[in-house]
């Protein structure tokens, strides 16, 4: 390891670095512009010069390698002239328009300029202006405050695999342009936002809707996908005016996808505020007795075997688990499942449904198949990660089924089911490519999962990891990419049936009881029952609801959410229910206490406590569980013969919420435009 | 002054053919195998001992240039690349130009030579969007010389395959910067690459290469057949050989001349480019080395001699060796505008130090120009040019800042009293 020494403090650091990493390693803040961590260095902002020995000139630190021996002074005349040589320069030509500018309040330009610039400016003459582009309904933009530092261009390039953000011309008049102005095609897009440093990019959704110091900042967990991306919840008032991503280098890094960011506008509209019931065919808003009342009334007609649960999408832990007592105890059921369409789930030891790799190492892999998979669209974080481990580590990327652009290269190797087969009697060209990897991954979608198929290609998988020893406790080859926040605490709850008969049961002719907790999604063609929505939104399934009952959303309540790895995490109260609607753990309580049979939770730490005694697994937060490969058994199962048919996905509309935002529509328009083509018009 | 018979290039002026029989006529590609059966280091070291230094500008020991290269592995499949620098923008010069046009097989031969040397089988030649002619030129000698297995697989009978390639520029001044072009060859936006790793070990497609002005190459092939101790038996030590000199501006035959390095700049404008028009006392001022060296003032001119360290002691450089003449009737502050509005519109706008001080220079110098400028604001542009330089990715920082320098350090007190003048009559 090299030992430099910076204003004269001995230091070590680790081969490879470079000079402002050891400089902050010394505890010596370097101001920067184009330096990011996380992506290629460019060093043309030119901020972090600083003054070596030896050297005559001052040296751009971000980009000059640690070697032994340096002398590094960050704090002398000359690296103070030249910061405050290059923040003029940068400066005559940005417009001093902080007051209307929504950077304003975390700006690097304006932090550093009060740190290291000086206060008079020389330039009198006038300043350069530059025409705003279009790019999308995310990113406003105002190119005259762009301090070129081609950020945004290395994050297009680089993390999100669109290379259509660029420069063009030349010396002052070079501008940041999508070159043709039209959206960005990428599902992380609006990371570009948090990556400028100035105001020439900020955020179109948000544009005008607060100061960063007014803003009350929640630190929470994302459930728009499977991923649990960390993000940051910012409310002013009652409102949740933006989410920003927060590091967490296991899992997100610090970016989230444009769903995460954006949805949360779907979080003030069309909200339930108030408990329904159904009068003359008619919902009628009433009170929460009122609404227990009537619930009571009508329950009794039903026995435990006539009483099913759906459990949603964007359910926490602790409500899914008062749900299970809820039936299990007072409405002798077991009847519950959280699938809302039909696909296979071994639950029988978890290998079997979680996602092994974990997500910081899917770089680390040199083989990645994806098997009825589209993770740009079902999970756009490990997407990034998948294109990471192609560009760092040259991995091959192969699919069965056709899913369209993927940022990054790979092979469709057909989608027929036989490829798997012929894969696992070694007479298929990855055979060989499987034996010669180092870390090849499966991951299998939830298209591939479907009822008919999904039990073959589960096991056809397991079977040819268990031949090539990829099923160990470091490297476990298994990965089930699952498509909704609630999905793998459900697996650990237990909460689904047997090939999913409740969602056939539901549809059959007898009359029964059917408690829809968030389930937007499942269809319900029978009739005569009793049906009770339990969620935050209005939608198809609120409006054939006997009684619908107002809960809250994920930004409104403290909850646990348990990643695709199978990591607990823990999602913060940031904002307050809307109108008379209550955490969702606290209405299945009061529904108990008004059924005369109460559940004994008075708290939620209390209802915390059983969980943990019940389910220690939900103990251990942020951590990854520990592996159960070696209890693993598996199934002889016959050849079925078939294909592998992507289900349709909708991005911008995977759960309600994200359908009922108004940004995630103009996304959506704005992805239809991006697709047509010019003979179109 | 140089003797005919010193000449190395012989054919400058175009006064004979440049086909392949009249450069043979003129000596070219005369035992070229036995020179690279010599060896590597044998090549190098000749070059090295010849002390020449590179002629694009920078001055750089060519030999010890060479000698970066890491050795190749004959299992490894990086190859090693030479390229030629053509991209000749720097205002003022012309010297690549009639290389090019008049002595290609020249050229030619060198590029062989030193892709030997640095064990590069590709040779790519960068020449400057404009150049349309002189590439057309060129094409035809490498098409020649492949006809006469001069260059190609087993080139010229050495068993050593060689391959070259025009790359036509578009005409961009900082795709000269060696890194730029570099970008450019592959197909990028031309903008300087960061320092270190250097092209030696870092360069075309991610490998080792070797980049090297014309003049440069085109002199190795005499250089190892005249010996490298005849070379540098011209000069003084670390500046030796014959350069061509390019003079231009206000002389009354401006021309390009091979001489001695270190020749009097008055013998060279007095007697090669027929006197400043007016005479030697109607001299103000002259830029020595192409529009990015500082301004010498006439005092300087009287005596100083053309070479690397003499220059760079008169706070300026041989750059180039492409000589602006100005006399008296021009007006000086006007000239050196002129040079920073080619910066401003030249610069490539990658790092911030050159692309928003390019221009406010050349608007101050404008402002000068006209008397509408404070005297204060001449402390000031001496300021930005010393807030560019040394803080840029490339050396565009200083070839832009230089000649601002240099009007202040030798012309500040007419400026004072222009600006006087002015002033007063506002008053």
């Amino acid at each position: 390891m090299p030992k430099v020494k910076v204003d004269g403090i001995d230091i070590e650091v680790p081969q490879g670095s470079t000079v402002l990493q050891a400089c902050e390693a010394a505890g010596k803040e370097i101001p920067r512009f184009c330096y990011h961590e996380r992506l290629s260095i460019a060093g043309n902002c030119r901020m972090c010069l600083v003054e070596m020995e030896k050297s005559p000139k001052p040296v751009a630190s971000c980009a000059m390698p640690v070697m032994d021996g340096q002398v590094i002074y960050t704090n002398t005349e000359m690296v103070k002239k030249a910061r405050q040589g290059v923040m003029e320069f940068l400066l005559i030509n940005h417009p001093l328009d902080c007051p209307i500018c929504d950077q304003g309040g975390e700006c690097d330009l304006q932090d550093q300029s009060m740190k290291y610039g000086v206060d008079k400016s020389r330039y009198v003459l006038n300043k350069r202006s530059v025409k705003e582009k279009y790019m999308g309904p995310l990113i406003k933009t105002v190119m005259t405050r762009c301090i070129h530092c081609t950020r945004c261009i290395r994050f297009a390039e680089e993390i999100a695999g669109v290379p259509e953000i660029g420069a063009i011309n030349r010396g002052e008049n070079m501008e940041i342009t999508t070159y043709l102005e039209k959206t960005l095609d990428s599902e992380l897009s609006a990371n570009v936002i948090d990556l400028c440093p100035v105001g020439a990019l900020t955020s179109k959704p948000y544009a005008f809707e607060a100061r960063p110091w007014e803003l009350t900042k929640t630190e929470s967990i994302d459930v728009m996908d499977a991923v649990g991306s960390n993000i940051r919840v910012d409310t002013k008032g009652w409102e949740v005016k933006r989410i920003l991503p927060r590091i967490n280098i296991d899992i997100n890094e610090e970016w989230i996808s444009d769903k995460s960011r954006y949805a949360c506008d779907g979080l003030s509209v069309n909200r339930i505020d108030a408990p329904y019931i159904r009068v003359n065919g008619r919902l009628q808003s009433c009170d929460w007795i009122e609404a227990f009342n009537f619930i009571s009334k009508n329950i009794k007609k039903f026995s435990g075997d006539n009483a099913f649960g759906i459990v949603g999408d964007l359910v926490d832990v602790e409500t899914m688990y008062i749900f299970k007592k809820f039936f299990n105890d007072i409405l002798s059921s077991n009847n519950i499942e959280f699938r809302q369409s039909k696909y296979y789930l071994d639950a029988s030891n978890k290998t079997n449904y979680l996602f092994n790799v974990p997500i910081a190492k899917i770089d680390e892999s040199d083989l990645i198949i994806l098997v009825g998979a589209n993770p740009r669209l079902e999970a756009t974080i490990v997407n990034a990660r998948i294109r990471k481990a192609q560009i760092n580590n040259k991995a091959k990327v192969f699919s069965l089924g056709d899913v369209g652009d993927l940022t990054y290269n790979y092979e469709n190797l057909g989608s027929k089911l036989s490829i798997l087969k012929d894969i696992a009697n070694n007479s298929h060209k990855l055979s060989a490519l499987i034996k010669s990897a180092k870390k090849p991954m499966f991951i299998i979608g939830e298209s591939a999962l479907q009822i008919e198929i999904g039990e073959y290609v589960l096991e056809t998988v397991k079977k040819i990891l268990k031949q090539n020893n990829l099923l160990g406790k470091n490297w476990n080859a298994l990965n089930i990419l699952h498509q909704n926040a609630s999905s793998v605490g459900a697996l650990y709850l237990n909460l689904l049936s047997n090939n999913t008969n409740v969602l056939d049961k539901i549809n059959d002719s007898n009359p029964k009881l059917i408690y829809l907790l968030g389930a937007d999604k499942v269809k319900i063609n029978s009739k005569n029952n009793f049906i009770i929505y339990q969620g935050t939104h209005g939608g198809s399934n609120s409006k054939i609801a006997d009684v619908v009952l107002p809960g809250a959303a994920y930004t409104e309540k403290d909850g646990l959410f348990v990643n695709l790895e199978g990591r607990v995490q823990e999602a913060k109260k940031a904002t307050f229910t809307v109108g008379n609607a209550k955490d969702d753990w606290k209405i299945i309580k009061a529904l108990s206490d008004a059924l005369g049979n109460p559940i004994d939770f008075n708290t939620h730490s209390i209802l915390r406590e059983h969980l943990f005694k019940d389910f220690p697994i939900f103990k251990h937060f942020d951590v990854l569980p520990n592996s159960s490969a070696e209890q693993l058994t598996f199934k002889n199962v016959s050849d079925v013969n078939g294909d592998i048919k992507l289900n349709s996905f909708d991005y911008y509309a995977t759960n309600i919420i994200a359908a009922n935002s108004k940004t995630m529509d103009e996304c959506r328009k704005a992805k239809l435009i991006l697709k047509k083509t010019a003979t179109e018009n | 002054m140089l003797q005919d018979k010193d000449r190395i290039f012989t054919n400058l002026y175009g006064d004979y053919g440049f086909d392949l029989s009249s450069a043979k006529q003129r000596g070219d590609w005369k035992d070229t195998k036995s020179l690279i059966e010599k060896g590597k280091d044998w090549i190098i070291n000749e070059v090295k001992v010849s002390e020449l230094r590179g002629r694009g500008g920078a001055g750089f020991p060519t030999g010890m240039k060479w000698s970066f290269a890491p050795k190749k592995d004959a299992n490894s499949s990086r190859p090693h690349y030479l390229v030629i620098n053509a991209d000749e923008s720097e205002p003022g010069t012309c010297k690549d130009r009639d290389i090019l046009r008049f002595e290609p097989q020249k050229l030619i031969e060198g590029c062989l030579i030193a892709a030997f040397a640095v064990s590069a089988n590709v040779c790519y030649v960068y020449i400057r969007g404009e150049y349309i002619a002189e590439s057309k030129i060129l094409q035809k000698a490498i098409d020649e010389a492949y006809a006469n297995s001069l260059i190609g697989k087993n080139a010229s009978g050495t068993g050593f395959d060689f391959d070259m390639f025009i790359h036509m520029g578009a005409g961009a001044y900082i795709c000269g910067e060696e890194t730029a072009l570099l970008e450019s060859i592959e197909g990028n936006k031309g903008q300087p690459r960061l320092k270190p790793p250097f092209p030696a070990l870092v360069g075309l497609y991610g490998c080792p290469t070797i980049v090297n002005n014309v003049e440069t190459i085109a002199v190795v092939p005499t250089i190892l057949r005249r010996s490298g101790k005849w070379f540098a038996g011209f000069g003084r030590p670390r500046n030796t050989g014959t350069k061509i000199f390019c003079i231009s501006g206000n002389v009354n035959n401006p021309c390009n001349v091979e001489e001695e390095m270190g020749v009097p700049l008055k013998d060279l404008i007095e007697k090669h480019a027929g006197g400043v028009i007016g005479g030697w006392d109607n001299l103000q001022a002259v830029i020595p080395g192409g529009s990015s060296m500082p301004i010498l003032s006439k005092a300087i001119c009287d005596t100083i001699k053309m070479d690397f360290d003499a220059l760079v002691e008169a706070k300026s450089g041989l750059g180039t060796a492409g000589i602006v003449v100005i006399d008296k009737s021009q007006d000086i502050v006007k000239v050196i505008a002129r040079i920073a509005r080619f910066y401003k519109h030249e610069s490539c706008g990658q790092c911030t130090p050159c692309r928003e001080g390019s221009g406010w220079m050349w608007r101050m110098l404008v402002r000068i120009q006209k008397g509408e400028a404070e005297i204060a604001e001449l402390d000031m542009l001496m300021d930005v040019t010393k807030q560019i330089e040394g803080h840029t990715i490339c050396a565009f920082g200083e070839g832009s800042s230089w000649p601002v320098q240099g009007l202040l350090r030798h012309f500040r007190t007419e400026i004072e009293e222009r600006l006087n003048f002015k002033n007063k009559k506002i008053a």
